[in-house]
């Protein structure tokens, strides 16, 4: 049995990771949730956007919670690009297109960026990636905790984006009714290009956050990209309280799990909740039905 | 198909399509490049996917043979090699696929494959056309033990590795008093991760070692932290780590973030423990770990010469550099020897085969059941920025730092 203190860094630990976890859900969730697409390029996004944070740092000599500011732009004019001039005009107004122009996204930016990069696995070496701070004898990585206070902002913000802005409050309209919201004369193309250059921004963050403690090849978003599907379907399908919540919850569960049940058995502990989940509550924990 | 609601997709859509999706996006084209003419030699490596990194060192290495002996005029008798380059795409089912192509591209023999799971499944596939496979890397013992007459490996299996590796720990620990007596092992759990998590199980009991506990992790894993906080509970006089090059980095880097301090890290098959690259961008996380692992032979010029020209390029030479250049160089030293393409004649010239120009320090090859008996690993730590050899004495450059200095 581990200490009463092993445990509850754990469960930070946890909640840190969660939080990272829950910035690339959102994401996902937001364009699931007014586009009603799945974007299979998620992952690829976050990997080109760790690529541009790595590039940042060597060529620039930016550091990654500086380059944020330009980073998150950067991602938001490439996401409204992809979704204005591909996947948008690619797709011809069908669902089932559109899977397939992201997926075709994914596999292009993926192999782009191994032709140009190479397999080579890339780091960064800077002093938040290797300090701590002390609490009550659990470390804690700086780079996790500014991540976690960064998705909490970034909730905050985007959640006030939605409330408070007219551009908000069209992204909410086109959500639940996009052919009403046409009719009140709101650009419906211009709208979805805003929703997925935010969801592309928050990789562009994300990717920020991770960097200074993770690493960066083509594959690399792959990695957190089946655990990002977990969270926004955990979470409810569009849910921004939902990515959030269900992201911590994974990031504790996996988290406590690794600790209990080893790593290799610890990934089940996410998927059996999430199948608990889909049983007891099939529309997720913040999910409406559809 | 797929109920629109709304014009949106519903949950079972949703996870319906990220199944397909998903698994699509696995199915990346692979690269073959078949030529007309000339000796063909098949270059199995995962180039894409989790092992990529190392899969581009191994084609790195084997082209890097091929164009040397290319210049010289190739294949005594047979011409030049043309490469058959396949993408095993980090799976075992990648690398069967492959297989299959360069079959049918008239390959004389294949080499490489990399990870121990790769190794075994494009093997026997290869064995079912009797096209011979030279084993580049894969150290899982049961590759060679199936009874294929078509399989060769040049290098250690992780039999010989893990008696290597204790062996030298005793010796290790004998000098300096016993004083490591507690060890954890980290390991990755494919084949090549448990079967060496396994073996050291088994015998470093028998050496006096007690094993507190076997930390099992899959390939990616995104975080160490939980691993390391077990570490860090139980206090373990050692930390073995047996796992690929990504989660190895990972894993020190965490060590050294929540100040777990071993008395050592006493690498088996550490995948970055003697990788110049690891050393040269996180040299205070590798200070001072030891490893046991495939190395090449430090007194032999012509290593030396590859090094720096791999260096010079800007590259890491790495293990799987070198492996997959002694192998393709053992592979045209079969094939000049048969003068033939044939596969029975290729297999027959392998199984006798006395190569002594490789860079490995292994002395001239001889196989029995298509291991080399000769294969063996070196030692090595990370002294002040560099990788020098400490066992075996015999072309020792340093003498051990053990235990880690406070």
């Amino acid at each position: 049995m581990f200490s009463p203190a092993i445990l509850i860094q754990a469960v930070i630990n946890g909640v840190l990771m969660g939080a990272v976890y829950a910035l690339i859900a959102l994401g996902l969730t937001l364009i699931y949730g007014v586009l009603h697409i799945i974007n299979f390029a998620h992952g690829a996004l976050l990997t080109m956007a760790l690529f541009a944070v790595y590039f940042a740092y060597k060529v620039l000599g930016l550091d990654p919670y500086v380059a944020m500011l330009a980073i998150a732009p950067l991602f938001f004019a490439v996401g409204y690009g992809l979704q204005r001039f591909v996947i948008g005009p690619a797709a011809h107004g069908d669902d089932r297109s559109v899977m397939l122009v992201t997926l075709g996204l994914a596999i292009v930016i993926e192999n782009l960026l191994l032709y140009a990069f190479h397999a080579d696995t890339r780091t960064i070496d800077v002093p938040a990636g290797f300090n701590v701070i002390d609490v009550d004898g659990a470390l804690l990585g700086v780079s996790r905790v500014i991540g976690f206070a960064a998705v909490m902002l970034l909730t905050l913000l985007l959640w006030a984006l939605m409330k408070r802005t007219d551009t908000g409050k069209a992204i909410r309209a086109v959500a639940r009714e996009k052919l009403g919201a046409e009719l009140s004369g709101i650009d419906v193309a211009h709208i979805y290009a805003v929703t997925f250059g935010l969801g592309t921004a928050c990789l562009g963050i994300a990717a920020c956050l991770l960097i200074p403690t993770f690493y960066v090849n083509p594959t690399v978003g792959q990695s957190f990209i089946l655990v990002a599907f977990t969270i926004v379907v955990l979470g409810g399908m569009g849910s921004v309280t939902g990515a959030l919540l269900g992201g911590l919850f994974v990031g504790v569960i996996e988290s406590l799990g690794g600790l209990f049940f080893g790593e290799t058995l610890g990934q089940l502990g996410i998927f059996l909740v999430f199948i608990l989940v889909l049983l007891v509550r099939p529309t997720g924990l913040f999910g409406e039905r559809a | 198909m797929p109920n629109h609601h709304n014009g949106g997709w519903s949950r079972r859509d949703f996870l319906r399509t990220s199944a397909v999706g998903m698994l699509g996006a696995l199915a990346a084209p692979s690269v073959l490049r078949a030529q007309a003419a000339g000796v063909k030699l098949g270059i199995l490596q995962p180039v894409t996917g989790a092992l990529s990194y190392s899969g581009q060192q191994g084609r790195l290495g084997a082209q890097l043979a091929i164009d040397e002996l290319n210049a010289a005029g190739g294949v005594r008798g047979l011409g030049k090699i043309e490469i058959v380059f396949g993408d095993a795409q980090s799976t075992p089912e990648g690398g069967t696929a492959e297989v299959e192509k360069m079959n049918a591209a008239g390959v004389a023999a294949i080499v490489g494959g990399y990870s121990s799971s790769i190794c075994l499944a494009a093997s026997q596939a290869a064995a079912r056309y009797d096209l011979p496979y030279l084993v580049d890397v894969g150290v899982a013992d049961n590759i060679v033990t199936r009874g294929l007459k078509n399989t060769f490996r040049f290098g250690p299996g992780f039999g010989v590795i893990a008696k290597t590796a204790i062996e030298n720990l005793i010796t290790l620990n004998d000098q300096v008093g016993k004083l490591a007596k507690t060890v954890m092992i980290v390991n990755e759990d494919s084949l090549f991760g448990s079967g060496l998590a396994k073996l050291l199980n088994d015998q470093l009991p028998q050496k006096g070692f007690q094993v507190l506990e076997t930390i099992a992790h899959p390939t990616p894993t995104r975080d160490f932290n939980n691993v390391v906080l077990k570490i860090k509970s139980q206090n373990p006089d050692l930390v073995v780590p047996a796992n690929y090059y990504n989660e190895y980095v990972l894993l020190a880097r965490t060590m050294q973030q929540q100040k777990v301090r071993p008395k050592g890290i006493y690498s088996v098959l550490g995948g970055a423990a003697s990788s110049y690259k690891f050393v040269k961008e996180f040299p205070e996380a590798a200070q001072y770990v030891m490893d046991c692992n495939h190395w090449f032979d430090p007194r032999n010029q012509k290593a030396m010469a590859l090094k720096k020209k791999i260096e010079d390029a800007g590259q890491f030479f790495t293990y799987e550099v070198y492996l997959n250049y002694s192998s393709v160089m053992l592979a045209a030293d079969a094939l000049a020897r048969t003068g033939s393409v044939e596969h029975d004649k290729v297999i027959t010239a392998l199984g006798s085969s006395t190569f002594a120009d490789h860079i490995m320090p292994y002395g001239p090859t001889k196989f029995v059941n298509g291991q080399n008996q000769g294969a063996a690993p070196v030692n090595t730590q990370v002294l002040s920025g560099d990788i020098q050899v400490i066992f075996p004495v015999t072309f020792a450059s340093a003498k051990p730092v053990f235990p880690i200095p406070a």
